[in-house]
């Protein structure tokens, strides 16, 4: 399909590369916050922004939009530099992240941040607002999508089998969830501290229509989606397969970046990585 | 202490008003549990079932379901018995609805310990200390059927937050031809300069009779409707304390941290007078007819005349 054009993923490989970066920058300006499931996390928001959705950083409340919600409301350092890049507030605000008084709190709120669609934070919850608001675009006659992005972690909260019930039993299509399948979570990795697998089947038996992908892959990420997009009846989960922590090598896979930043040598080496890497 | 007080169930009022509302407005979004034949919201389903969504026994995702409605531009009613409806999904109502102050009207009923038979799983004697603790909620108590009715109409003229508190059995309807309803605004149902009653809910119409035999007493007993818990008529409070000198608050609901502790703060910093709190105090309930629970736990009219009579002592 044309929706590949080369010089276009080159440049939406170039946009994830500069959104690691703020990552980077932001989460050691801080000095706290979540890089590693922010890192894992960039192909699917730059190509879900850049990409997949229709969205005006010029008019965040635009009624006809798709919706984006971050249930892993830790990687918002992440949603922050899409939405910074995106337009929606200017570059140097992320340097704000987590200070007093600054609009991008240390997790998502809808209150402060231009773009942001939902408040969140304890994990879990996304889902189920995507629902609502896709029930809502439903009464209203609207096409717009909902979009959530989950963290593994996350699926172990009931919460979650909840809303993949309600979704499936009111058929929301209008619903693609993808799920961060890094592996790992605070304590460590996933199948250790609470085992999620059969995944996959899971989510079939839960009535949903299911993809497996490189969720570093813009090309993937895109063919999915628009697989997701072309479903009826069933809600979609798009289950990304990515590393935590992805693009700084001393980060990928290591449990203790998901929740500590960088410090100076440490940025400066990240950094130092994600320039070259082009 | 008989008066010639209807008894009216509050579940129907309320039902009545959303049907009314689903008539005249097509932004209103009915969630309910699994009880909508409990809570009496089936005449909404039935009436409008494309704007009512049943979320089966799952109160979180129902939660923030209904956050996602508001965030899209719907007034949305969320209804279940009380202690599900608080404590089941208490982050969820603080996280995606609180925090974002979003349009969702948390309606319950089988609040305190009038479910009866049901027992103490069922009873919550501590939702109102729950949700006036959350930054953004506001928190009412209807004192009966009428007032339900009219709190209805009155908390989707805002965009806040909102928790409101029904009880299972039929109440005596002791606001009806009161017209007016004003959130955050207390209803001076007698008045009286010797002592002052202020109650919320059931206790209302208990204050009322409790004043009645106060009066044979020679006692004069003003009596204050608090259906606004949060935010609180602080105005009214301290202009009871300061005329009549002593006070007695009634609630079906924890001593804790309900209408009772939220008047003492008041009264803490705004006026000196001694205040006898009546309230479940600080147990679990049982099964039991709900008038004889209503004994047992001192929640009766005579009960609200012994705490006058000591505040009356004190005040001396």
């Amino acid at each position: 399909m044309d929706l590949l054009d080369p010089k276009e993923m080159d440049a939406l490989n170039e946009r994830a590369r500069t959104i690691r970066q703020h990552i980077i920058k932001m989460t050691h300006a801080a000095g706290s916050g979540h890089p590693g499931g922010s890192l894992s996390a960039v192909e699917i928001l730059t190509t879900l922004y850049f990409k997949i959705m229709k969205h005006d950083p010029k008019n965040p409340g635009w009624i006809d939009r798709d919706r984006f919600v971050l249930s892993k409301g830790h990687a918002a350092p992440a949603l922050y530099a899409i939405l910074a890049e995106a337009g929606y507030f200017p570059l140097e605000e992320l340097m704000t992240l987590r200070k007093l008084g600054c609009r991008l709190q240390g997790h998502p709120s809808m209150r402060c941040t231009p773009g942001v669609e939902m408040s969140t934070g304890s994990l879990g919850h996304g889902l189920a607002v995507a629902n609502g608001m896709a029930l809502a675009a439903r009464l209203d006659r609207k096409l717009h999508r909902i979009f959530v992005l989950c963290g593994d972690g996350e699926m172990n909260v009931g919460e979650i089998w909840e809303s993949a019930m309600l979704a499936a039993h009111y058929k929301l299509d209008n619903v693609t969830m993808f799920l961060d399948r890094n592996m790992l979570q605070l304590d460590g990795p996933t199948e250790k501290i609470m085992s999620l697998e059969p995944l996959t089947d899971k989510w079939k038996a839960f009535g949903w229509q299911v993809q497996e992908i490189d969720g570093h892959s813009i090309k993937e990420i895109i063919i999915a989606s628009q697989n997701a997009l072309r479903c009826h009846g069933k809600p979609s989960v798009i289950i990304c397969h990515t590393v935590k922590g992805k693009g700084v090598s001393f980060m990928e896979g290591a449990v203790r970046f998901h929740g500590k930043a960088p410090v100076d040598e440490e940025c400066e080496k990240a950094l130092g990585e994600l320039e070259v890497c082009r | 202490m008989k008066h010639g007080w209807k008894m009216e169930s509050q579940r129907k009022a309320y039902s009545k008003a959303l049907v009314e509302l689903g008539n005249q407005r097509s932004d209103i979004v009915v969630l309910d549990a699994d009880l909508s034949s409990s809570t009496q919201t089936i005449k909404f389903a039935e009436a409008f079932p494309e704007r009512f969504f049943n979320c089966g026994i799952a109160e979180a995702n129902m939660m923030d379901t209904a956050a996602g409605l508001a965030a899209s531009g719907k007034t949305v009613f969320v209804s279940t018995f009380a202690v599900f409806g608080t404590g089941r999904c208490y982050d969820q109502i603080r996280q995606s609805i609180a925090y974002p102050k979003l349009n969702v009207k948390i309606v319950v009923s089988h609040a305190g310990i009038t479910v009866g038979g049901d027992g103490a799983s069922h009873q919550i004697t501590e939702d109102v200390a729950l949700m006036r603790v959350l930054p953004n909620m506001t928190v009412i108590v209807p004192a009966d059927s009428p007032e339900t009715y009219r709190t209805i109409f009155e908390i989707v003229k805002n965009k806040n937050p909102t928790y409101v508190r029904m009880g299972r059995a039929d109440v005596p309807s002791i606001t009806e031809g009161l017209e007016s309803f004003e959130i955050g605004k207390a209803t001076v149902m007698k008045e009286g300069d010797d002592v002052t009653l202020i109650g919320t809910g059931i206790m209302v119409s208990r204050c009322l009779s409790a004043a009645e035999e106060l009066k044979k007493q020679g006692i004069g007993a003003r009596v204050i409707n608090m259906s606004t818990v949060k935010p609180l008529d602080e105005k009214t409070i301290v202009k009871a304390a300061r005329e009549t000198g002593a006070m007695v608050t009634a609630e079906e609901h924890n001593i804790l941290e309900g209408l009772g502790s939220a008047v003492a703060m008041v009264l803490g910093e705004n006026a000196n007078v001694p205040l006898k709190r009546v309230g479940i105090p600080d147990i679990f309930g049982e099964s039991g007819d709900s008038e004889e629970l209503m004994e047992k736990y001192g929640l009766t009219a005579e009960n609200i005349v012994n705490a006058a009579h000591e505040v009356l002592a004190r005040k001396k």
